[in-house]
């Protein structure tokens, strides 16, 4: 009786775990197939060129797509400018001084705004930036992805600050430690991992981003010079690209969005290895 | 809230003060008067009346859930971080009222020593123990590193650490950093020190090191430990305090509590038959 038991424990726990196992798997296999389908697609059009020189005229071979890579580091800055001090402030302010019902209002209403269709942040972009200056720029595009950021930042900051111990909080304040100081200089650091994490999270979310970029920043097949003209970005160049109906663009297409995930790739090991904990 | 006037009144009422405290020379460190605790609706602390004597160690014994700890950290005013807390009552430091001072002017005065130890994780041993001067202002060098050395010297813990200054607080055992702790807390020189069961988390050989460091540090600080054992209380302190239900039940001279406690609730106590 008690072997039957024991085996049959053994065989419930075998099962499980195989279980979980083959989800993970199966939750790769997307991932992989996104990896397989760039780099096989994409790298046939990547070449030096792709990189610095601009998109050709059609029918004209080779160019590339520097301008859009330029143009999406730009964009990503200029969202990262606004999404990045409310998001991370907003998000102290919920974690540390937060526990009243102000602070339950500005959660929820983060939780809706995180749940507002990119698009919808494109056409407000477009009414309060675009409509008054009488053009796309820049500074639309940026402001838009700078909302669809704040979201991100603001709730993943939060998050992370709520998983360091209250101990350290009061050690410190047992010390004689200003709140201010307090938090400033012993619960940020001790979870800036956490918050480096969600800022790339919302790095690349708008890195990625399409919809808002067609309202505000349009595109432009030129190097930019200044802020307030219409920009390039790689997402709508794959877009652009990628519908068209001739086989070198879609190569590029491929190419750009190599190189897109390659960007996000490379900014999140160089921000982790930048901010890493000292031991 | 009532006109705050605790120097014009000597306070008496026992059982405020350890009954034969037989060297008056003493000087009140900190006086308690009718505190009242709520957390909410639960009342925590029911009209608490009590006295800390300059330069002694005072226990505060009492089963869990007694308020103890709140009372304890009441004196320096953590309890203040609870949301919906609210106290009642006069509590004063040298006569000073500490409810009408700055919180953080409060807590430079009186430190505190938690159940678990918790150095900062994302600071060295060095980092830790100069971290309350260092946010405070402090930026000489040599001072810091002074400071530091007398700290760790003073927490027993020096001779253990002195070549790995740099490592992280962290790195140390469950002792050591409890000495580190405590190390942190006299490195910005205050004049209480509260310990709320600062050796429950460590083995007896920490807990032996722990307690012979409160035996030396009362030469220099007034301290109130909160603590389960008995044993320990009955070995380190002066005066023992015993709390029931948020109520004071008995305080006097330690020996007292333990061999002709006054009240039957404190006998049942000591005794194990309750608690």
């Amino acid at each position: 009786m008690k072997t039957i038991f024991f085996r049959y424990r053994k065989i419930k726990n075998v099962g499980m775990y195989a279980l979980c196992v083959a989800s993970v798997l199966v939750a790769l296999v997307p991932l992989m197939l996104i990896f397989y389908h760039t780099i096989s697609h994409g790298l046939e059009a990547l070449s030096v060129n792709f990189f610095t020189q601009l998109p050709k005229p059609v029918g004209e071979p080779g160019g590339g797509l520097g301008n859009a890579i330029v143009g999406t580091l730009i964009l990503v800055g200029l969202g990262s400018l606004i999404g990045l001090p409310i998001g991370i402030f907003s998000g102290v302010y919920l974690s540390e001084f937060g526990n009243n019902k102000f602070g339950m209002i500005v959660r929820f209403m983060t939780d809706v705004l995180n749940g507002v269709p990119s698009i919808v942040t494109g056409v407000v972009a477009y009414t309060i930036v675009v409509l008054p200056a009488k053009h796309f720029s820049a500074y639309a595009g940026g402001f838009a992805l700078g909302i669809l950021m704040i979201p991100i930042v603001t709730r993943t900051t939060e998050e992370m600050l709520k998983t360091v111990p209250n101990s350290y909080r009061e050690a410190a304040l047992a010390l004689g430690i200003p709140q201010w100081k307090t938090t400033l200089r012993i619960i940020i650091p001790s979870a800036i991992g956490g918050i480096v994490t969600g800022v790339m999270l919302a790095v690349a979310r708008a890195a990625g981003e399409t919809a808002p970029l067609l309202f505000t920043a349009l595109n432009n097949r030129f190097w930019h010079t200044t802020l307030d003209q219409p920009i390039a970005s790689l997402t709508v160049f794959i877009y652009n690209y990628g519908v068209s109906p001739f086989e070198d663009w879609i190569a590029q297409a491929w190419a750009g969005a190599l190189v897109l995930i390659l960007l996000i790739l490379f900014l999140s090991v160089a921000v982790r290895f930048a901010t890493r904990q000292r031991f | 809230m009532e006109k705050r006037d605790i120097e014009r009144k000597p306070f008496m009422t026992v059982p405020t003060q350890p009954g034969t405290m037989n060297d008056q020379s003493n000087k009140i460190k900190i006086t308690a008067e009718n505190i009242n605790c709520y957390f909410g609706k639960v009342h925590a602390l029911k009209n608490i009346s009590f006295t800390i004597p300059e330069n002694k160690v005072v226990a505060i014994i009492g089963p869990s859930g007694c308020g103890k700890s709140t009372f304890l950290r009441s004196i320096n005013r953590m309890h203040e971080l609870v949301p919906d807390s609210r106290i009642m009552g006069k509590l004063a430091l040298d006569g000073e009222d500490i409810y009408a001072m700055d919180a953080v002017v409060v807590r430079k005065r009186i430190g505190m020593v938690f159940q678990k130890p918790n150095p900062f994780p994302t600071m060295s041993i060095f980092d830790n123990v100069a971290a309350g001067l260092r946010m405070n202002g402090m930026r000489d060098k040599k001072k810091l590193t002074e400071i530091v050395e007398k700290s760790l010297q003073q927490a027993a813990l020096w001779s253990e650490v002195k070549d790995s200054l740099s490592k992280s607080g962290v790195s140390l055992s469950g002792g050591q950093q409890q000495r580190l702790c405590i190390a942190r807390t006299l490195a910005v020189s205050p004049e209480v020190i509260l310990m709320d069961e600062p050796a429950s988390a460590l083995d007896p050989i920490s807990t032996a090191k722990i307690e012979e460091l409160i035996y030396e540090l009362k030469r220099e600080y007034t301290i109130a430990i909160v603590t389960h054992n008995m044993q320990q209380a009955a070995r380190v302190s002066d005066y023992t305090a015993f709390f029931y239900m948020g109520e004071l039940i008995e305080y006097d001279v330690t020996k007292k509590i333990f061999t002709v406690p006054a009240k039957k609730q404190t006998e049942d106590y000591i005794t194990g038959r309750f608690g």
